[in-house]
């Protein structure tokens, strides 16, 4: 790879390295989740395309993106693999994550099903491990009705620490309150603070002894609790990315660390 | 001896006790919603008896032998 993300910054590293076009100065939305939340239903609703859901060629995300305009301001969305997690055991996994890590979306939109939310939770709690840009949308929220679930979404805001919007994307209610709570995470008028999960003594430890080099190596530019913690796992696809993305030379520190 | 998920015949339900795995391969696992003390149900095996489809957490996924057998369940009947 001849650019880097050091030598280009965000927009031009976007272009390079997830196929956004130059002229994309606007807000970035993700739409992150398990499969089959409606997410691509979401992003159809909101863009007016006609997305087909599923496969997923490669690594580009150039299929999947479109754009709308809310209160006059066009914003871009970006709909991800519906996926369990965010450990890159799967191609889609790796795109989802390598997405929402490096390609650092103004706001992630992480699609949940409200019918099984305890399911869904955990990708929510590994997202926000990443970023803090977060809003949940709790959708098929009529499907839950008829199911007679309620779901209380003021306290899973206070829970989680991150906005949270009820949706029935299909017959697009609860949008307007979605795309409200959006903006005001661009721009800033929102700050989620997502909760953050304490581990194990022993990991918590290790994680304070690493993350000061992955502030060496990387700057401030990723999330270095999260990239320690998936370096204490030992997960190779993260280093990988890392290369890919970064240039070898600032990991060599990392690696001299890890060794 | 615990049964493994594997064993567990179609239409009947089990209780996750223990995932036998480590790393990469446990949190895979657990990010499917594998994690002690959920009910997970076979809904259905493929013609050649793997994979198998299970009901874990409101949400049906196929598992090989190969992953389910590195779940420890205690049986529960139908």
């Amino acid at each position: 790879m001849g650019l880097t993300y050091q030598s280009t910054g965000t927009a031009a590293f976007r272009e390079e390295a997830f196929n956004f076009s130059a002229d994309d100065k606007q807000p970035v939305i993700a739409l992150a989740g398990n499969p089959n939340t409606g997410k691509s239903t979401l992003f159809n609703l909101l863009t007016g395309l006609r997305q087909h859901t599923g496969n997923w060629p490669g690594k580009t995300v150039l299929q999947s993106k479109g754009s709308f305009i809310h209160q006059g301001i066009k914003y871009t969305v970006v709909d991800l693999p519906g996926t369990y997690s965010l450990l890159a055991n799967s191609i889609e996994e790796q795109v989802a994550r390598d997405f929402i890590c490096f390609a650092k979306p103004d706001v992630t939109v992480v699609v949940v099903d409200a019918t099984c939310l305890e399911r869904n939770l955990n990708f929510v709690l590994q997202v926000m491990e990443i970023t803090n840009k977060v809003v949940v949308c709790v959708n098929l929220i009529d499907e839950a009705r008829r199911k007679k679930i309620q779901v209380h979404t003021d306290k899973l805001r206070k829970m989680l620490g991150v906005p949270v919007a009820s949706t029935a994307a299909n017959i697009g209610e609860g949008i307007p309150k979605l795309l409200d709570l959006v903006s005001k995470v661009v721009f800033d008028k929102l700050k989620p603070k997502p909760v953050q999960i304490k581990y194990d003594k022993e990991i918590e430890e290790a994680v304070s002894k690493l993350e000061p080099k992955v502030i060496e190596a990387l700057g401030s530019e990723l999330n270095s609790r999260w990239v320690a913690l998936r370096l204490l796992e030992g997960d190779t696809t993260l280093i990988q990315s890392l290369e890919n993305y970064y240039g070898k030379q600032h990991l060599q520190t990392l690696q001299e660390v890890l060794a | 001896m615990c049964p493994t998920l594997n064993n567990i015949p179609v239409g009947c339900n089990a209780l996750v006790k223990k995932i036998n795995a480590s790393g990469i391969k446990k949190r895979r696992l657990l990010d499917l919603g594998l994690v002690p003390g959920t009910k997970v149900e076979a809904v259905g095996r493929s013609p050649l008896g793997d994979p198998t489809a299970y009901n874990i957490r409101g949400a049906v996924i196929a598992l090989r032998n190969e992953e389910a057998s590195m779940v420890q369940v205690s049986k529960l009947g139908n």
